[in-house]
């Protein structure tokens, strides 16, 4: 079966799309091919990379480098750092706004968002938020940049514009990451193991997902990062030392399924079709590529140490 | 009598308009003379727990300031000998909710006062098992972990890499009596055999004949895989390890030691504990100073859920099956609703790096897998906590 589905992707015309994963305890980046599942690339960063993301045209892409306090922008092609941006202290997430030209980044030690310019390497502005800010989400339309901090367990809403505060909302134990759909934000919690969405209009609570696997006692349930399909219809959900990515319908907001993955999932990305998806697993130092189809694992690629992040470049 | 060393009020920094919430806070401490010890190389810090207590209200304020409350440290600090009880009812008058740093009987002395009625007392220093079942009191919570939890860690460790026959070595400080034995009642629980015991009496100074004494001492000894150490004053434990006459790993109060908290804890977002603590302190965080945040961390969470400083209502909140706190060790922290004592995962460690987090894989139980350490509910005689908060 596996081997089948193998075949059937050598088979394809290859686009030899990548995915790219940080590796916070080695330093580097792994690129798998999307075609071949195999680790073309290994890239030296700067120390513990974590947050990764490509600029829209993929001819840069931007790295969270939290250890050496900032975030290097590469040229994916080549390796090469291009030059590096002043990010705050302990750069570890951060998100791209839709305008391609404002990184937001949430600044770990610090207790604050800073945004910066990506053209003129200028730090914007910062924000002051809560104790150890993680996650970091964009409404689809730009208009406000959503922070998480892990220890004050609140989301930040920052008017993107004013660069003010708009309101706090409290969620579970140790918030770490957000994300948009059209009209609901995502917080997951790790210690208090739920997702709780929000209305954007209101920024009211408007449900709370909750997870059970049998046989894993529910203090190990931890919801870390989490995907949307892009017709907005299913979310898989990594639930870290679970070994465990949760599978929800996003319109009943109820689990449909878990996947069994690695040790410690944290992070994960969408190959082009979306058809496949790959999950860092912290743990056992590897990537669990994911059949979406059929919702089970097809492959575990060796990659380097503590994988963190993971983001999508097409190659043509 | 009663001075306050130090005072710390953080106001809300950005100032809401509605009415703030004061919540005032007391660590109160009765200072200990410590007897000497052999080593001067590592004193214990003049500010332990106090410095916990001090980053925690920082942390939790940041929350309080989006939300209107405003927290306050104040330290009440006894010279060794003093009442503290005078202190503690002078604090009462103005705060409710009090840390206390003192030996067993001072904290029931303080638990047991008619002002303390009605407050809520957390102990941040005492591993003592008679506060967490016959002595237990319905107002008196337990945030640094019993003895036996550190001692049930260790056991586990032991018993998972196959370490089952050990010897031990006990001190002459009333301390180090009280955690050989909860070592004797948890080898005994985990199925370790404590094949001989020999009690420390030496009066030599060990910095100059160790590779002569300790070979002795430990000679005649039947073959074993671990020598455990009972030291909890930092006598002589630091000796055994490379010295005893069976080259044999060191546990308990020295080598491989279980502890609330250590340095070299760095996963679960730790290490961002860890800079605060040392950005602030100027030195590790050790367990008393993880007890003290802890507290006021479990405080913070539950006045930042109830929008409350009532202690009886935050009581409540804590005690709830449903509270869970994060604690920077990987699992949910909550409290036990028969003795009050904090569930928490014991961290066995070296000088220089976690062996492992207990409770370790395998060690199963019915409830959480946390209550495999320490006082489980059947084991404690505690009553003051059943029935109606």
């Amino acid at each position: 079966m596996i081997r089948l589905l193998l075949l059937t992707l050598l088979a394809t015309p290859t686009l030899a799309d990548e995915i790219w994963v940080t590796n916070e305890k080695d330093d580097t980046i792994s690129v798998i091919d999307t075609a071949t599942l195999e680790v073309t690339r290994t890239i030296p960063t700067g120390e513990r990379p974590r947050g990764i993301t490509f600029s829209h045209d993929y001819s840069r892409v931007y790295i969270c480098a939290s250890d050496s306090d900032t975030v290097q922008v590469m040229d994916p092609a080549t390796g090469e750092i291009l030059h590096e941006l002043p990010s705050g202290e302990d750069p570890e997430q951060f998100v791209l706004h839709p305008d391609d030209k404002h990184l937001w980044i949430a600044n770990e030690d610090d207790a604050v968002t800073t945004v910066v310019d990506v053209d003129s390497r200028k730090v914007v502005a910062q924000i002051n938020v809560g104790i150890e800010p993680e996650g970091m989400g964009v409404s689809p339309d730009g208009a406000i940049v959503v922070t998480t901090s892990e220890t004050t367990n609140m989301a930040h809403w920052i008017d993107t514009r004013t660069h003010q505060i708009i309101a706090n909302t409290l969620v579970d134990s140790r918030p770490r990451h957000a994300e948009f759909t059209a009209s609901e934000l995502w917080v997951s919690s790790e210690v208090g193991g739920t997702v709780t969405v929000f209305d954007v209009a209101t920024k009211a609570e408007k449900a709370k997902i909750r997870f059970a696997i049998p046989g894993v006692n529910d203090d190990l349930i931890q919801p870390v990062g989490f995907e949307f399909t892009p017709d907005q219809s299913t979310a898989f959900v990594a639930l870290g030392p679970a070994n465990h990515v949760a599978v929800i319908n996003m319109q009943t907001h109820e689990v449909e399924t878990y996947i069994l993955v690695g040790r410690r999932v944290w992070h994960m990305a969408f190959n082009r079709d979306h058809s496949q998806l790959f999950t860092t697993n912290g743990v056992s130092g590897d990537v669990t590529v994911i059949d979406v189809a059929s919702r089970s694992a097809l492959k575990s690629i060796k990659v380097g140490r503590f994988p963190w992040g993971a983001a999508f470049r097409p190659t043509e | 009598m009663f001075r306050i060393v130090l005072t710390i009020a953080i106001l809300a920094t950005a100032a809401p308009a509605w009415a703030e919430l004061p919540v005032a806070i007391t660590y109160l401490r009765l200072e200990v003379d410590r007897p000497p010890v052999l080593s001067n190389l590592d004193p214990v810090p003049e500010d332990l727990g106090i410095a916990g207590a001090e980053i925690a209200i920082a942390d939790t304020q940041t929350t309080g300031s989006f939300l209107g409350h405003s927290y306050s440290l104040t330290l009440a600090s006894i010279p060794p000998g003093g009442e503290l009880t005078t202190a503690a009812r002078e604090a009462l008058k103005t705060s409710r909710l009090i840390l206390i740093d003192a030996d067993p009987a001072t904290i029931l002395s303080v638990a047991d006062l008619p002002e303390a009625q009605g407050a809520l007392l957390f102990n941040v220093s005492s591993g003592a098992e008679n506060l967490r079942s016959g002595d237990c009191r319905a107002n008196l919570l337990h945030t640094i972990p019993e003895d036996a939890a550190r001692t049930d860690a260790l056991m586990q460790v032991l018993q998972r890499k196959q370490w089952q026959t050990t010897v031990l070595v006990t001190g002459s400080h009333p301390a180090d009596q009280a955690f050989a034995e909860a070592l004797r009642r948890s080898a005994t629980k985990f199925g370790i055999t404590i094949a001989a015991e020999k009690d420390w009496t030496f009066d030599t100074d060990l910095r100059e004949s160790t590779m002569d004494e300790i070979p002795r001492f430990t000679e005649g000894f039947p073959d074993h895989d671990v020598i455990l150490v009972a030291d909890e004053t930092d006598d002589f434990g630091r000796y055994i390890e490379h010295n005893a006459w069976l080259p044999r790993p060191v546990a308990g109060s020295d080598g491989m030691v279980p502890t609330a908290w250590a340095p070299v804890i760095e996963s679960w977002g730790a290490v961002q504990l860890q800079n605060r603590f040392e950005d602030h302190a100027l030195r590790p965080m050790r367990g008393l100073d993880y007890a003290a945040w802890a507290a006021i961390r479990a405080i913070g969470e539950a006045v930042t859920r109830t929008g409350s400083s009532d202690p009886a209502t935050l009581r409540a909140f804590l005690l709830n099956p449903d509270f869970q706190m994060d604690g920077f060790k990987g699992r949910g922290l909550s409290f036990r609703a028969w003795n009050g004592q904090l569930r928490q995962p014991i961290a066995v460690v070296n000088s220089r790096a976690l062996v492992t987090l207990a409770p370790v894989e395998g060690f199963l139980h019915q409830r959480n897998e946390m209550d495999t350490l320490g006082l489980d509910e059947p084991e404690s005689a505690c009553t003051a906590f059943k029935g109606a908060p």
